[in-house]
């Protein structure tokens, strides 16, 4: 069992308070998924030619000042650092394979969680509401953004095991299921050049959305491929630079719940954590048809 | 000559009393209220569930899983949508629900009736041993899995699969069905059957949909035994 939240804003009476609502949603899925607890938020683009990454450091006294001063030296600008608990957010005066090149070269100790011109992704293990206080998310304004509650079934309880996972730049999955080709499709993709963080089954359906993404298919190509190639349970929630995507597999017995206002687009795994948002009494609300596409865009609403 | 007075309405708000507490007031035996209201269920799991007294409950607003599960007796009305497995296992009375129910509604029900006055997802009535089953809207896939006993009626359309691995229950679509399960078939609608779904659309408060407009599945009964002919395809 996990939890998963996604919040689409459509007035500032949520992007205002992105995080605040987000992590209200996060709490009441906590006993959905004790064990750990991530977010991706979609906010304050980086400027054009420049690129906006999340670190994660397993050290609580890293000193990100280090990082700040090499990034200015090579890149130039002044990349002050977010800092959020374990985490922190750069914007790096240099594209994306630049910025994450650099990174993995000059500080193997550190995780690069994302990389983009608006996510932000922050994950740890321990309770979802003490995550949400932590990480201080009732301070983040959004555009849009994704949660997950995580009860581990198949791998262990580590920051990287947690979700969302990366799949590309401004792209990210949570998951509430479990995959049972993983390890098969694992290897298939690592012939594929595609590398591998942990050995969860989610970090690899977010690999394949990647590599699918890579060799050219669109997002909507991409998830209706992970129909037919993944086998398993799941329901996706898929973040994007502009919305976000929810699909269930064709079995769909892992929930999901979507509500609509004039003000929000939110999903969930229960409605109890779309109760707590802003004129949810009053909300659309219905249940995703399995092996269905449900997109929400910035450009479509 | 004693005057009739109605019942005093018993108002619970779960937004300022635990849910622990009014499910354990509900199983008092003796002393309970004829008349419930219960206000901001707030999709909260297992609402009402367990009840076995002839009372009335209405819950105003969305509700999370197994409301009014295990059902006896009780007249259980959800003015809202419901979560999985809404009175599932019910063994007598009835439970109505205005919106849509997600899956497994009505899952494994011994007795009583269940009305969906919207839509029910899937695994509708998976496994149920009895109780009636009555939507006004569609069906999901899987619905009627394993039915054992009893009538599930869907005045809209059914998903796939419907009635796979059937027993004898009695299944009545109006609409479209997008298949059939393993070992269910369409039936021919007699006058005993039509005047089944007549019965259950009069119980469940629906009156502008004919019983004639109606088709009956069941099952074929090739799967009850085992054919030692097709030994070899295992």
């Amino acid at each position: 069992m996990c939890g998963i939240a996604g919040l689409f804003g459509k007035s500032p009476v949520v992007t205002e308070h992105l995080g605040e609502h987000l992590g209200a949603m996060l709490s009441k899925l906590s006993d959905r998924g004790p064990d750990s607890a991530g977010v991706a938020f979609y906010r304050d683009p980086a400027p054009a030619g420049a690129t906006k990454v999340s670190l994660f450091s397993p050290d609580p006294h890293y000193e990100w000042g280090h990082v700040r001063d090499g990034l200015a030296t090579a890149f130039g600008g002044d990349p002050e650092p977010e800092v959020r608990a374990s985490h922190a957010v750069f914007v790096v005066d240099a594209d994306a394979d630049r910025a994450q090149e650099w990174l993995r070269e000059r500080h193997p100790e550190l995780r690069i969680m994302s990389a983009g011109e608006r996510i932000e992704i922050y994950k740890e293990a321990g309770l979802p509401t003490d995550f949400v206080a932590r990480f201080a998310l009732e301070d983040i304004q959004g555009s849009h953004a994704l949660g997950h509650t995580r009860m581990a079934t198949e791998s262990r309880v580590t920051t990287q095991h947690s979700h969302p996972f990366s799949t590309g730049l401004d792209l990210c999955l949570v998951h509430n299921g479990s995959l049972s080709n993983h390890n098969r499709l694992r290897l298939e993709l690592q012939r594929e050049g595609m590398t591998f963080q942990t050995d969860n089954d989610t970090e690899v359906a977010a690999g394949y959305l990647t590599w699918r993404l890579r060799e050219g298919a669109s997002l909507r190509e991409a998830l209706e491929g992970s129909l037919r190639d993944l086998d398993g349970f799941f329901t996706f929630a898929v973040g994007t630079a502009d919305g976000f995507a929810v699909l269930r597999d064709p079995i769909a017995c892992k929930p999901a719940v979507l509500a609509e206002t004039d003000d929000w687009v939110a999903m969930a795994s229960e409605y109890r954590a779309i109760a707590v948002l802003p004129g949810a009494e009053h909300a659309t609300v219905w249940e995703p048809a399995p092996a269905t596409l449900y997109v929400w865009e910035r450009a479509l609403v | 000559m004693a005057t009739r007075t109605e019942p005093a309405v018993e108002v619970v708000d779960l937004e300022r009393t635990p849910l622990r507490e009014l499910n354990h007031r509900l199983h008092a035996p003796a002393d309970v209220p004829e008349r419930w209201r219960v206000v901001n269920p707030g999709g909260r799991h297992a609402i009402a569930v367990g009840v076995d007294a002839p009372i009335e409950v209405d819950v105003e607003g969305h509700v999370g899983y197994y409301c009014a599960g295990m059902n006896q007796q009780a007249t259980i009305r959800v003015h809202g949508n419901c979560g999985v497995g809404v009175a599932e296992n019910m063994m007598s009375g009835s439970v109505v629900v205005d919106g849509n129910a997600s899956q497994s509604a009505g899952a494994t029900g011994r007795g009583g009736l269940l009305v969906i006055r919207g839509d029910a997802s899937s695994r509708c009535g998976i496994s149920m041993k009895g109780a009636d089953i009555v939507v006004r809207g569609s069906v999901g896939h899987m619905s009627a899995f394993m039915a054992q006993k009893g009538c599930l009626l869907v005045c809209g359309d059914a998903g796939d699969a419907l009635g796979d691995s059937i027993y004898e229950a009695r299944l009545y679509v109006r609409g479209q069905v997008a298949s059939l399960g393993a070992d269910c078939v369409e039936k021919e609608l007699r006058d005993e059957h039509a005047a089944e779904v007549r019965a259950l659309l009069e119980r469940a408060g629906i009156d502008d949909v004919d019983a004639s407009e109606f088709r009956r599945y069941g099952s074929a009964r090739e799967l009850y035994n085992f054919h030692i002919d097709h030994a070899g395809d295992f």
